[in-house]
């Protein structure tokens, strides 16, 4: 037979459905205005957070991105490759998590709804490094670990970009021991840098602008230039 | 008659004798220290003694005291008797140059990695212990890093400013 | 499900041998850094190695370094999904060792701050384990309480997840009005929220028929491995430090401890969810009580013991004495008696304790956690084997392993 919890007098919900403690009218944490009666709903809401809610306006809410220079005619619009195809990359990147410690609670709090990072593009995070563009390193980095993010980042197919998510993996953060790898840029070339312990979701989410930034401005020939492949030799990688 | 500290303290040294130190009851938990030969004895009465059934292994940890020559690394157990809610605490003693404790995990099985960690750390030797290896660290790691003649820090570090640190 | 199954091969087939599988540091479903090596019979496990350590950041070594309250950050990141149990557990070993007694009221502040965070832990436990069975839904829509709560952690200690959050003997502020209106919008609507995530899974077939036999172990056993907390409630063992040893004025509180029978994947769940409606219970009362304190004695945020008790931050900035005050305080010139102490905290994940060896100088002589991942970790060969893989992971993930606390 299936198992089932036995539990000492446990009752569950039934008591606080009706829960006694009610928001005063004298508490006013915010302003003046009254509170606006909500209608009682049966299903719970995502949580708001403003106790004065105004009525959202989406008509001109939705940002479109801006179009690149270019020359413009009847059913034509020529312009740069580079633009575009950094206009499409920076819009689409699929993010590679390798949360090890509580920077990786806070890129969760950062996926969930209430900060939303697939605004950005980073709709769909994967945990294969050949799959992904960029490796977001969130939490500290012991040294036992270091040859495992060395791997992962050497899976990963070019273009890619590396984050840098917290103290911890930026430069090794409160743990000064010899267990810590001082900051990844020890192993891995590093494009962003997010300082923070552990920084909060609008930092992180400012990181990855700052990477669409990176990526947008990014020249096609970059990648096989002489200035990147000594840039990767400095670190060992071929 | 329920368990207190003091029929604990008598029921050890009735079955074994000196070989029991009294540690006092600093804040109220009973600490004794035994001598390494004996603790797996005194590990298997705690356990199988109906009235004291210490049959629960809280913790099990390594003390490193560079000071006291010939008794420089102590193992500590906290054990628990749920039942009774009564806890106790027993040092073993042993010098670092035969740094050999024997094994409880035949008595307490969740003493296995408590034990490799305490080997990992001070470099204690657990006789028959089934697979004793580091855990926490990096398994070339070629001494013990929580003795207290080594530092916190890395020492191979050379990108750290040690004028900024105030250490120049 | 039945375990005891094994594949029959015909007769006169090659003996076959079992395959390696590293569940590697890196993995979606290792919800942190921990390396099972399995050996696979098939689809079937048939025994699992793990390896911890991969971020081992030697707090034990650095709390040696440091005095009393530059301990407490390093607290912060053992299970930093409730980092304010490890907070309040290590601040009441120090008063254990001083000998400090915090009055009724720092009690019940603490003590609110301490549910919530179980409730944070737990929740993001249950959610993780319906995100692995496949159901997303429950884990976003019960983000969005964490989000309340970090919001209360603010008022309270100005940081969301890693708190840093009170002092020897209280807390560095009392709590705001606007603490106290959030944490009534939280008693409000997390009830529903819960209510609503158990009637998508506790009754949910698909969700039962993963869960349940899955990574089953007996009480005899969970005792031999050390378990503690919601792991070992599940497989039948009402010990709970809270009602054991009660610190912090549990036992002016009236809860009860939910306890399954056969310790498989479902009964932790469901003891999970026990443990969030008791919490939510004890949170209650300790709000009622907070409101029943008037007058001076509604002021009261910590005990008066000023060699151990940082001042307030309008002195340190303006007189002198107290500037001076906080620098020895801070950097441990304070008299801390010799002694040792264990004093262990019922954290959301097990007994969490504090052992703590002062020889009297400014930072702890030795200073172990107690760390309940790390002893019932053990415990997963015998939980996983003979499982599919995929089950073997969810029961990974039912065991709410956090790699801080794991490797410390």
């Amino acid at each position: 037979m299936f198992a089932h919890v036995t539990t000492h007098n446990l009752i569950f919900a039934t008591r606080f459905e009706k829960c006694s403690i009610k928001l005063t009218a004298t508490e006013q944490p915010y302003g003046c205005k009254a509170v606006k009666q909500q209608k009682q709903r049966t299903m719970s809401r995502p949580v708001r957070f403003n106790i004065h809610p105004k009525e959202a306006d989406i008509h001109d809410n939705i940002a479109i991105a801006s179009m690149p220079e270019g020359l413009q005619g009847e059913g034509y619009f020529a312009t740069n490759l580079e633009k575009v195809v950094g206009l499409a990359r920076k819009n689409s990147i699929w993010p590679l998590p390798f949360a090890t410690s509580c920077c990786g609670i806070e890129f969760m709090a950062t996926m969930a709804s209430h900060y939303d990072l697939a605004r950005f593009g980073s709709e769909r995070v994967g945990f294969s490094p050949r799959q992904c563009d960029l490796l977001m390193v969130m939490g500290t980095i012991a040294k036992k670990m270091g040859p495992v993010l060395k791997q992962v980042y050497l899976q990963m197919a070019e273009p890619r970009w590396v984050i840098a998510v917290g103290a911890c993996a930026s430069s090794g953060g409160i743990f000064d021991t010899y267990s810590v790898l001082q900051g990844i840029d020890q192993i891995i070339p590093v494009d962003v840098y997010v300082p923070g312990c552990p920084p909060r979701p609008e930092a992180i989410i400012d990181g990855v602008m700052r990477i669409q930034e990176l990526v947008h401005n990014e020249s096609l020939r970059r990648r096989n230039s002489e200035h990147y492949k000594a840039l990767l030799g400095s670190y060992g990688i071929q | 008659m329920s368990l207190t500290n003091d029929i604990v303290l008598q029921k050890l040294q009735a079955a074994f004798g000196d070989a029991i130190v009294n540690g006092g009851e600093p804040y109220g938990l009973l600490t004794v220290e035994v001598p390494k030969a004996d603790i797996i004895n005194v590990l298997r009465f705690l356990f199988d003694d109906e009235t004291l059934k210490f049959r629960f292994m809280t913790d099990l940890c390594g003390v490193h005291y560079p000071d006291e020559a010939g008794r420089e690394l102590a193992v500590v157990y906290h054990l628990h008797n749920l039942e009774a809610n009564v806890r106790l605490r027993i040092k073993v003693f042993t010098s670092i140059h035969e740094p050999d404790v024997p094994s409880a995990t035949a008595v307490f099985p969740t003493a296995n990695w408590m034990e490799r960690e305490t080997y990992d750390f001070y470099g204690i030797n657990f006789v028959g212990h089934p697979n004793l290896k580091r855990i926490l660290n990096v398994d070339e790691m070629d001494y013990f890093p929580l003795r207290k003649e080594y530092p916190l820090e890395d020492q191979t570090r050379t990108d750290k400013d040690d004028e900024m640190f105030g250490r120049g | 499900m039945d375990q005891n199954s094994a594949i029959i091969l015909p007769e006169g087939s090659i003996e076959k041998t079992t395959t390696t599988l590293n569940v590697g540091p890196t993995h979606p479903a290792t919800h942190g850094v921990f390396q099972n090596i399995m050996q696979m019979d098939g689809e079937r496990v048939v025994s699992t190695e793990q390896t911890v350590g991969y971020i081992h950041r030697a707090f034990e070594k650095l709390a040696e370094r440091r005095p009393l309250y530059q301990i407490t950050p390093i607290t912060d990141r053992l299970n930093y999904c409730s980092s304010p149990i490890n907070n309040m557990g290590w601040h009441m070993t120090c008063e254990k060792l001083l000998g400090v007694e915090t009055p009724k009221r720092v009690d019940y502040l603490r003590i609110i701050i301490m549910e919530l965070a179980r409730i944070c832990d737990h929740l993001i436990c249950n959610s993780i384990v319906g995100v692995d069975t496949g159901a997303f839904t429950g884990f976003l829509y019960l983000m969005q309480y964490r989000e309340l709560v970090y919001e209360i952690y603010e008022e309270v200690c100005g940081s969301r997840l890693t708190t840093n959050i009170g002092r020897i003997g209280g807390f560095e502020r009392n709590f705001s009005n606007t603490a106290f209106t959030k944490l009534e919008k939280f008693l409000k609507e997390y009830p529903v929220a819960l209510k609503e995530f158990e009637n998508l899974f506790n009754r949910n077939r698909i969700f039962m028929e993963r869960t349940q036999g899955g990574g089953a172990i007996s009480a005899e056993r969970a005792l031999a491995y050390g378990m503690t907390g919601p792991n070992l409630r599940a497989a039948g063992v009402d010990y709970d430090v809270r009602v054991h040893n009660p610190y912090c004025s549990y036992q002016d509180f009236e809860f009860d401890i939910p306890v399954g029978t056969t310790g498989d994947n479902y009964d932790r769940f469901m003891v999970r969810n026990g443990e969030m409606w008791q919490s939510l219970r004890i949170i209650e009362q300790a709000y009622q009580k907070i409101q029943g304190f008037t007058g001076a004695e509604a002021e009261v945020y910590h005990a008066e013991v000023p060699a151990y008790y940082l001042p307030k931050k309008e002195d340190v900035y303006t007189k002198m004495e107290a500037l001076i005050w906080h620098f020895k305080i801070i950097m441990g010139e304070t008299a801390i008696p010799k002694g040792e102490v264990y004093h262990s905290v019922e954290g959301a994940n097990g007994e969490l304790g504090f052992y703590f060896i002062s020889d009297g100088g400014r930072t702890p002589y030795r200073l172990h956690f107690r760390r309940p991942c790390f002893i019932y970790y053990q415990a997963y060969e015998e939980l996983a084997k003979g499982a599919m893989l995929s089950d073997a992971i969810i029961t990974l993930s039912s065991l709410n392993l956090i790699a801080g606390e794991l490797d410390a």
